[in-house]
């Protein structure tokens, strides 16, 4: 069953190989989203790796831009903050810009010292002591989602496990109404739809006005909570913090759009990518069956390989030289986190889905430098939570056809993977 | 070789071989000791190699840099002795090197 669908996609990648490689290599655009819905970009990155690691695009889809693909340069990039700036004022941290009249701050697109400023205020709630709080809870709510799913029959593990499971972690962090709960996926993928994409059928308008409809949702919990003593969910302490307690209504959109999004379809897209990675490579399952302790080292290597954030953008704010290429003032530079995680040059067997690696968290899915993903460290107790509990119920469940990916050059997901449950 | 202890913060003792010229973090790696991450392969980028260098040790294993400074920023529990450990790199001069580990890495 697994090997069936492989072959599929297959073919697909290998005829992309042939093109990626005769066409002419100026022309290579990797914003093309149509790539990451039939999973053909593989052979471009790997092409612009050998051949033009600092890769100059003049006409691409949302205007021109670098490409980073290595893992060393990606590194560089990412590290140097001086020179590679994230304020969503020049553009922000996608490929293509933020709109200018509706720029959302947020953290993640802001340079220092604002950044930090606003990072530190948001980061205690996945410290430790908080994580083992919240794995109680997460391990609890897994518990049923699990035992509620049905066996012997084919369901979508995207809508009845990933997205359910990420959704409740989600209120969770919030303190979210329960029943209200899917509003945040709405409203998480809302926020990273593509709607410039002619096969998108929203409009920048509705885009909006579903965020303004967020923001009206969470001025509403910022209200309750302010007049309340402090709590340990993430409103309260917004706030109530100091550095984020007087921040402007589009400043605190933007801030709960970016835990929105950064905490949520990326797990979701791990826990999707996990179960299909090891329908893929039946001796992995095998070994994990086998040693269930290596979920430890699993965990990171299901976020390398998925790498649910494909790229983050930089602008650079002087002339700068990078693997011999001259950027110069105001370019747009994009870090391909999904080729640097397979740049075999560093990572050894890159291609390969390893369980058991011995560094298995060297990998780029959550960026490095001061703008690492801050919750990096809750994602994988998410997994960890997940594998645990499916494994101590079922051996095996079978992935039964290609997934539906998400068509994005940006989020790297899943929209629909049918599986069974044997039993 | 020069020698590194690492205390766990439950008073655990570990002392290991380091050789000139690997920092403090690989030494940890290699040598499996628990409570030390360096996610970043030692490019001062990720934060998860927090430990606290003992009193006695503190001249001889210098300062924090600006980097290492900006990325301890977001660390929990940082204090005045707080060092990224791949930052430290090993010589003669540091053998018998005591650091603490911090509670937790993230």
């Amino acid at each position: 069953m697994a090997t069936a669908f492989k072959h599929t996609e297959d073919e697909a990648i290998e005829a992309a190989r042939s093109v990626a490689y005769s066409m002419p290599i100026e022309d290579i655009d990797m914003t093309d989203s149509s790539r990451f819905f039939d999973n053909t970009h593989w052979a471009f990155f790997e092409r612009l790796r050998k051949e033009a690691p600092v890769h100059y695009c003049a006409n691409g889809r949302f205007g021109p831009f670098w490409s980073v693909t290595r893992y060393k340069d990606i590194m560089a990039v990412d590290t140097n903050h001086a020179v590679f700036s994230s304020d969503a004022h020049l553009g922000g941290i996608t490929a293509k810009d933020q709109d200018d009249d509706f720029i959302l701050p947020m953290f993640i697109a802001m340079d220092q010292p604002k950044h930090d400023v606003q990072r530190k205020a948001v980061s205690p709630i996945v410290a430790p002591a908080n994580l083992a709080v919240l794995e109680v809870l997460i391990r609890e709510r897994a518990q049923k989602i699990f035992d509620d799913l049905p066996i012997n029959e084919p369901f979508d593990w995207v809508d009845r496990v990933s997205i359910e499971l990420t959704t409740q972690m989600l209120a969770t962090l919030f303190d979210f109404p329960w029943e209200d709960r899917r509003m945040l996926t709405h409203w998480s993928d809302v926020a990273t739809t593509d709607v410039s994409s002619p096969d998108v059928n929203m409009t920048r308008d509705e885009q909006r006005a579903t965020a303004i409809e967020c923001l009206v949702y969470f001025t509403g919990l910022w209200n309750e909570r302010v007049n309340a003593p402090p709590a340990g969910d993430l409103v309260s302490m917004l706030a109530h913090s100091p550095a984020t307690r007087d921040m402007q209504p589009m400043e605190y959109l933007g801030n709960l759009l970016l835990l929105i999004v950064g905490g949520n379809d990326t797990t979701r897209n791990s826990i999707t990518g996990g179960l299909l990675f090891l329908n893929e490579n039946p001796a992995e399952y095998q070994k994990l069956r086998d040693n269930p302790a290596l979920i430890e080292t699993m965990v990171p290597e299901i976020i390398r390989y998925q790498t649910p954030l494909a790229h983050m953008r930089r602008t650079a704010l002087q002339d700068t030289i990078l693997g011999g290429q001259h950027i110069k003032k105001g370019d747009r530079v994009v870090m391909w986190y999904v080729s640097g995680n397979r740049d075999e040059t560093e990572i050894e067997n890159a291609d390969d889905f390893i369980i058991d690696r011995a560094r298995p968290r060297q990998h780029l899915s959550f960026g490095f430098g001061i703008h690492r993903c801050v919750g990096n460290r809750l994602a994988e107790m998410q997994l960890k939570i997940v594998w645990e509990e499916i494994l101590k119920r079922w051996p095996m469940i079978e992935v039964l056809e290609p997934p539906v990916r998400v068509q994005s050059a940006f989020v790297k997901g899943y929209e629909r993977m049918m599986v069974r449950i044997p039993g | 070789m020069p020698r590194v202890t690492f205390v766990e913060p439950n008073g655990t003792k570990h002392q290991v071989e380091v050789a000139t010229g690997y920092s403090v973090m690989e030494g940890a790696l290699n040598n499996s000791i628990r409570g030390i991450d360096g996610d970043c392969g030692g490019n001062c980028a990720c934060g998860t190699c927090h430990v606290y260098v003992a009193a006695e040790w503190r001249e001889r294993t210098g300062v924090q840099s600006g980097m290492e400074h900006d990325m301890l920023e977001f660390a929990e529990g940082v204090r005045e002795d707080s060092r990224l450990c791949c930052q430290i790199e090993m010589s003669d001069a540091l053998d018998g090197l005591v650091v603490h580990i911090a509670d937790s890495q993230h």
